[in-house]
């Protein structure tokens, strides 16, 4: 009983400066980038990084997420007679829940895992250190940029998932289904409020902090050995997304 | 000057540096030589504040930076070029990017003067003309002398160079040694420089240390110190060699 009391504490106090050094990581990254030089061209590398890498699953799972929901909700809403409001179903789901949620997840398995490697292979390598000693801060050359891009770069491709998933849910409704095109774009018209757009701008935001975060975090701190790095990459590609599906919770319950 | 004075260090549960004491003269090129794994570029770390004691102090002209952070660290760090012992190239930039990095981060140099600088630098290493490859399309011995060309090029203070010709032939070997010592003596600056060159540091080097069970086991002139009559040291300095020691004479 002691023991697992023992072993419970030294989790806690773990967890704990985990989670302090995983805040100073941000802060001082952040502060970084207050300080000159603004390293524009890093940034914009960085979000073609993002966008690049991500843009083809993100595209692919926004089409076959639209379009099963179509399928599902048609079913559905058929049997009370209200397959006119399809559009509706669709959009809302998309903007406010499946659009954010699933693109950040598809941006970490592929970008965000690619981030925690180079960084980590930079660190295995000493290029990290090699930074150092010419008095390049890392945190502000290497960090601050990706933390930038993700910032950027997963709204814009959650927006592009938006769009696709909902003519993708068109493609199904519509010509598959035969649902009159006319009601399914007023549905959404007249379903979609400002309130849920800035909603799912919100989560966006904050997921692409999310994964930039921590899957930078990862890498910086990778450990010197041959499995560090497989290690790394793993832990941020699940960290980040079990963050991200919790965070979803808390943001949907407060703006709701 | 630089001083260590009783720096320990512990890596992954093991002691690696346990007391190490070494004063090392400004202006002279200073080689530290001993078995794989004793601690060498953990040494250099220490030097250049990438990794701090777990006891003692590393003086740096009468600056302890052992316990030195952020921004004072980062002043210090501007007056040090080093050469990992991996190169420790950014794999995203070319070989010239590489070379040009210290020149326009760290001294914020712009246009035909980088240029001019980088090619410079990149002939004296032998690599001229290949300034648009990337680190993956070299091999690990023209990797070695991009990385040297990068630190030289700043022409710093004091240089720390480790295995600079490890993984090079005898021919290259032999004039990365001629550059070091000729940049050495052109400059001024203070050198220290990890080798496994043995006996060809002793010609080259002012001061030799050895570096054993984590202390300096002893530093002295070249001359000096192939005339030691420690036998472990004796064996370690004449297995290397195929001149029969003590053929090698540092003045001629
Ligand atoms: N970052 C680190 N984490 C844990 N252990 C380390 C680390 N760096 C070095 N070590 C350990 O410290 C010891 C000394 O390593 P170091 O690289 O300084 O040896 P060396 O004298 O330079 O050897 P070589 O001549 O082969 O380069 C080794 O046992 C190594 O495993
Ligand atoms: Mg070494």
């Amino acid at each position: 009983m002691v023991m697992m009391l023992e072993q419970f504490g030294r989790w806690v106090l773990n967890l704990v400066s985990e989670m302090g050094r995983m805040l100073i990581f941000v802060l001082s990254a952040f502060a970084w980038l207050m300080r000159p030089p603004l390293r524009v061209a890093q940034i914009v590398k960085q979000v073609h990084f993002i966008g690049y890498k991500s843009m083809f699953v993100v595209v692919l799972t926004a089409a076959f997420t639209g379009m099963v929901l179509a399928l599902q909700g048609y079913y559905t809403l058929r049997k009370f007679g209200s397959e006119g409001l399809l559009g509706s179903a669709v959009a809302l789901s998309m903007i406010r829940e499946l659009g954010p949620v699933l693109a950040a997840l598809m941006v970490t398995a592929r970008a965000g895992s690619a981030m925690t490697a180079e960084i980590g292979i930079m660190r295995i390598t000493e290029q990290i250190d090699a930074l150092d000693t010419m008095a390049v801060n890392p945190l502000q050359y290497l960090i601050a940029p990706k933390l930038v891009a993700g910032l950027i770069g997963v709204p814009l491709l959650v927006a592009i998932f938006d769009v696709v998933g909902i003519y993708g849910g068109h493609l199904v409704g519509v010509e598959l289904l035969g649902v009159n095109a006319g009601s399914y774009w007023n549905a959404i018209e007249s379903a979609v409020e400002w309130k849920d757009v800035y909603g799912g701008i919100l989560k966006s935001v904050s997921f692409g902090l999310i994964v930039s975060w921590i899957c930078t975090y990862k890498g910086f701190y990778t450990k010197m050995s041959a499995e560090g790095l497989g290690t790394a990459t793993t832990e941020a590609v699940v960290l980040s997304s079990v963050l991200i599906l919790i965070w979803d919770y808390f943001l949907t319950s407060v703006l709701l | 000057m630089i001083k260590l004075v009783g720096v320990t260090k512990r890596l992954g549960g093991q002691p690696v540096l346990r007391g190490v004491d070494l004063v090392i003269p400004p202006g002279k090129l200073t080689t530290i030589i001993g078995r794989s794994g004793e601690g060498k570029s953990v040494l250099l770390k220490h030097i250049i504040g990438l990794m701090q004691p777990d006891e003692g102090e590393v003086w740096i002209d009468g600056i302890d930076i052992a316990r030195l952070r952020g921004q004072a660290l980062n002043e210090i760090r501007k007056r040090f070029a080093m050469l990992f012992q991996g190169a420790a190239l950014f794999d995203s930039l070319t070989v010239f990017e590489n070379v040009a990095f210290p020149l326009r981060e760290k001294f914020r140099l712009k246009g035909a003067d980088v240029t001019r600088r980088v090619e410079e630098k990149l002939e004296q290493v032998g690599l001229s003309g290949m300034g648009h490859k990337f680190p993956a399309e070299l091999s690990g011995g023209m990797r070695k002398r991009a990385g040297l060309a990068r630190a030289l090029v700043m022409e710093p203070e004091i240089m720390l160079f480790d295995e600079p010709t490890t993984g090079l032939d005898p021919l290259m070997a032999k004039s990365i040694h001629d550059l070091i010592t000729s940049m050495q003596r052109k400059l001024g600056f203070t050198a220290v420089m990890v080798s496994h060159e043995i006996p060809e540091i002793f010609g080259i080097s002012d001061y030799v240390a050895m570096l054993k069970e984590g202390r300096i086991a002893l530093m002295a002139e070249s001359r000096e110190f192939q005339q030691t009559d420690d036998p472990d040291i004796r064996e370690f300095i004449s297995v290397g060699g195929t001149i029969p020691w003590p053929a090698i004479d540092p003045a001629g």
